[in-house]
């Protein structure tokens, strides 16, 4: 196996009591003690229901967050002791793509201004003048399955599956290594699902990403993985290739989700 | 891969005044908005209008023509002359100019400091978000009018000195207005991507949250010209406003409240004019509001 | 068995926006006996969640207008009942679970009075809701009203139920108000439930647990359940029937097994094909191009023609009818003929 673009090690994060009117709030730790290894060029697989800390980790791996303990290492370069120049520097090498295509979007910028909006951030880095932003934005376009003339149109003129093509563009177009997919399909329909997967992976070949995959739906997950972390309440409950895990898991949360997973097939069952 | 990206039928020319036209569609849904729009497109014809078309010139520059004093509504004069003889419809055109640009000077210069005040506040948050608001709240205690005139005192009358004055008193809505939308916003998904990006916070500022929460400024903005308009005339009417011969509504109504009830024409013009402006932009307000903040239809 | 409990038959629905008339439901048939669940599955746009509002008559019209058809809730058609009764029906008869569980309670009541005062109301039409004769005191009635509140909150998986019914709404998360909202639709034991999206905003676990109960509340009471869902894999848990819906149409309907086994029209096909399962080899799935057509102007004939792998130039001449394809399962496609199954091979 390659080396580990990514290292999430004994990382802890609590939410520290807040005073209200009526007395304090208790602690809440969100994750706790959790140690993961992402590799070079692999999907990796994070699955968590809601209140399992799956949020809290990817805030942390793009530093919107830091750890109450823990490092996260990129590259072996600890995110905590990077300078601010640095830390921006790292921003354009590890992008996101959020759950609702719907708000992640700013309503009043157009296509392109959204496209181009990183390589503008990361000037510095990448250097491109403005027409030359404006053909990459149009090659990330086709590259997603859209078109350069798609460019001057807003977000509220496409629908949820090409919105989500646009906001996977925008966060290609710093030039990442390492993509985190929060949810990324799981609110839009299933045919327009499949295509975005679809693109994932093609994308992934073709650029060599390191993907990690936040989702709570199993299925998705055994798609498009190859490895799989399970958390839950901000504990790593289970780690290991995605077909081990699905075939034979070990952990009884384990068992638990995927008995609960609904499938498209008749169950032939004695009720 | 099978990859068909449906693009829309429309011709990319037609693209760009598409929001436009829906918006425009749904404005005209409501009969009371477009009522008011019409009202604001007349009180804004005779505000750029007012004094070239007003039908006794001379009257407006401050001719006086004694002969004719408190004549009664005519053909020819059809909102009677007042006490110096002058065309009442003339002055009460010509005044438009004063009173609209007065209330406009006054919501602008308000909405440009409550605007930066609000959004240092709620985006900055901490220390800053403490002293700025409070300095907004202890604004609001001190009643406008009362502000209004200390100002003039000190300054001495004048436009421009009335604008600053009711500006200066104007302010702290905006900024209150203005903070809890940027609060809001902040905290969009498409902010926090902004983030992810390494977008720095004056980027973030002034292209992911102020185009965001532009719609309420500009609702209460419409909402606001008609009570701006409304205090530039109190200005006028308590003698600290423009000063005559310049024709202001307050000034005109103030001169005439000394010759009701039996010259009630005088008084009835500026009146109506005042009462126009005032419901028109509140109809229109409302209008805007509908389209461009749904969420705060009742 | 008497009639059906629900029949709807060749509904049209309009909606006036912007762009004009859309024909936003375009003939709907579907007949729902106790003891069934039917899901109604189909893309977003498809006129689920309008057929859903249609039967508990809260589609605002305008801008939508009925243009023909009827909605026949035990015989009596709803759409030609005053509102007044429909509102009676709706409270009582006609249960709803929406997707967005935030805006439905009240948040100044805590849990327990709103679910003791929807028991009691229930109780008013169907004293066997609470279990206690129905001459008992108020008292009793309210005593009785909170303890089937508490079970209810017990069975839809609330821990600790008892005390929580002490909480306000705020008190919860998300999750857990939905499924109050669902003890509710409930607990006043609605001859029809329409639930709308009801699991999508849950985690796997609870979903799996709340269609349990549906399936059981269907089991013990005989009633009918109405599921709106984009995922064919609850459907397949859950379903008894199901009718996938396009643009307006029911494309296929029939008994659950019939249709995950042997779908006939290639739109369920295509659906079908875009679950990943465990068989799928990755960059594999087959994903359905396209999207919804506008529903103003939609494609002439058949309106799924224009995605359709298998559409052939008869498609656009006119909107095929329903064929029965096996035993009560029907589609509505040129390709199928009797029992023959369209396939492009």
């Amino acid at each position: 196996m390659s080396e580990p673009i990514l290292q999430i090690e004994n990382v802890s994060k609590t939410y520290g009591a807040r005073r209200t009117l009526f007395g304090r709030t208790a602690e809440v730790q969100a994750l706790k003690d959790v140690t993961i290894a992402v590799h070079k060029g692999e999907s990796f697989g994070l699955v968590g229901e809601s209140g399992s800390g799956k949020t809290t980790l990817t805030r942390s791996i793009l530093h919107l967050e830091t750890p109450s303990a823990g490092r996260i290492l990129f590259e072996g370069q600890d995110l905590a002791r990077l300078s601010p120049a640095d830390l921006r520097r790292l921003r354009a090498r590890v992008q996101i793509v959020f759950q609702d295509p719907y708000a992640s979007l700013n309503p009043r910028m157009s296509v392109r201004d959204i496209v181009t909006e990183p390589m503008l951030v990361h000037h510095d880095i990448l250097g491109l003048s403005r027409t030359q932003r404006t053909d990459r934005a149009a090659e990330l376009l086709s590259l997603v399955g859209l078109g350069p003339q798609h460019l001057s149109r807003y977000p509220h003129e496409f629908s949820g599956g090409q919105r989500q093509r646009i906001c996977i563009a925008r966060a290609l177009a710093s030039g990442p290594e390492l993509l985190l997919l929060d949810e990324p399909t799981s609110a839009l329909d299933v045919s327009v699902q499949a295509q975005v997967l679809n693109l994932l992976c093609e994308l992934q070949d073709r650029l060599g990403l390191t993907y990690v995959f936040i989702s709570h739906d199993l299925a998705v997950v055994r798609y498009l993985c190859n490895r799989v972390a399970l958390i839950y309440r901000g504990e790593l409950v289970e780690e290991g290739a995605t077909d081990a895990i699905f075939d034979a898991p070990k952990s009884a949360y384990a068992r638990m989700l995927i008995g609960a997973m609904p499938e498209a097939r008749v169950r032939r069952e004695v009720s | 891969m099978t990859e068909t990206v449906q693009t829309p039928q429309t011709e990319p020319a037609r693209q760009g005044n598409d929001r436009m036209r829906r918006a425009f569609f749904r404005f005209r849904q409501s009969t009371l908005s477009m009522v008011g729009a019409g009202m604001v497109a007349v009180v804004l014809f005779f505000t750029v209008f007012g004094t070239m078309l007003a039908p006794y010139p001379d009257h407006v520059a401050g001719g006086v023509e004694t002969a004719a004093r408190f004549q009664p509504p005519s053909a020819g004069h059809p909102f009677g002359t007042n006490e110096l003889g002058q065309d009442v419809l003339s002055l009460v055109m010509a005044g438009t100019t004063v009173s609209v640009l007065a209330g406009f000077g006054v919501v602008l210069i308000g909405s440009v400091i409550g605007t930066l005040v609000g959004s240092v506040a709620g985006f900055v948050g901490g220390w800053a978000d403490e002293v700025l608001m409070r300095l907004t709240d202890l604004t609001l205690t001190i009643p406008s009018l009362i502000l209004a005139m200390a100002i003039a005192a000190a300054l001495g009358p004048g436009f421009a000195n009335m604008v600053i004055a009711i500006s200066l008193s104007w302010w702290p809505g905006y900024a209150r207005l203005v903070r809890g939308e940027v609060l809001a916003a902040r905290e969009e998904v498409y902010v926090t991507a902004a983030r992810a990006i390494g977008a720095n916070p004056a980027r973030i500022l002034f292209r992911h949250i102020l185009p965001n929460v532009v719609s309420p400024i500009i609702v209460k903005m419409s909402l606001d010209m008609g009570f701006a308009i409304l205090t530039v005339a109190g200005l006028g009417f308590i003698g600290i406003g423009v000063r005559p011969p310049t024709p202001e509504w307050g000034t005109l109504l103030s001169l005439s409240r000394s010759y009701m009830p039996d010259y009630w024409w005088t008084a009835m013009a500026p009146g109506m004019a005042m009462f126009l402006a005032v419901f028109g932009f509140n109809l229109l307000g409302d209008g805007l509001r509908d389209i461009l903040d749904p969420k705060a239809r009742r | 068995m008497a009639g059906p409990l629900l029949r709807i038959r060749d509904l049209h629905l309009t909606m006036t926006s912007f762009d004009g008339a859309a024909h936003v439901l375009n003939g709907i048939d579907l007949t729902v006996q106790r003891g069934e669940i039917w899901g109604l599955v189909g893309e977003s746009g498809c006129g689920k969640s309008l057929t859903g509002l249609s039967i508990s008559r809260l589609v605002p019209t305008p801008p939508a207008r009925y243009i023909r058809g009827e909605i026949r809730f035990e015989g009596r058609d709803l759409l030609q009942l005053p509102m007044r009764e429909v509102q009676t029906l709706r409270g009582k008869r006609i249960g709803m679970i929406f997707q967005d569980p935030t805006t439905n309670l009240n948040p100044a009541y805590r849990i327990g009075e709103q679910l003791v005062d929807v028991a009691l109301a229930a109780a008013s039409h169907d004293a066997s809701v609470l279990d206690c004769p129905a001459d008992a005191s108020r008292r009793e009635k309210r005593r009785a009203a909170r303890r089937l509140a508490g079970d209810m909150l017990d069975r839809v998986g609330i821990p600790n139920a008892k005390a929580r019914l002490d909480n306000y709404p705020h008190e919860f998360s998300g999750g857990m108000r939905q499924r109050v909202l669902i003890a509710m639709a409930l607990i006043g034991r609605p001859d029809l439930l329409i639930a709308d999206e009801p699991t999508t905003a849950l985690d796997v676990s609870v979903q799996a647990q709340i269609l349990k109960l549906l399936k059981g509340t269907v089991a013990d009471h005989d009633i009918g359940i109405i599921l709106i869902t984009h995922n064919l894999g609850v459907v397949a848990e859950t379903c008894s029937h199901v009718a996938v819906m396009y643009a307006g149409n029911i494309v296929e309907s029939g008994p659950v097994e019939e249709v995950i086994e042997r779908p006939a029209h290639p739109y369920t096909q295509a659906l079908m094909a875009a679950i990943p399962t465990k068989q799928s080899k990755r960059g594999t799935l087959k994903g359905l191009g396209g999207s919804v057509p506008n529903l103003v102007s939609p494609p002439p004939g058949c309106r799924f023609a224009p995605r359709c792998p298998l559409a052939v130039a008869e498609c656009t001449q006119a909107l095929p009818s329903a064929v029965e394809v096996g035993t009560a399962h029907h589609a509505a496609c040129i390709r199928v003929t009797g029992t023959e199954v369209a396939s492009d091979v």
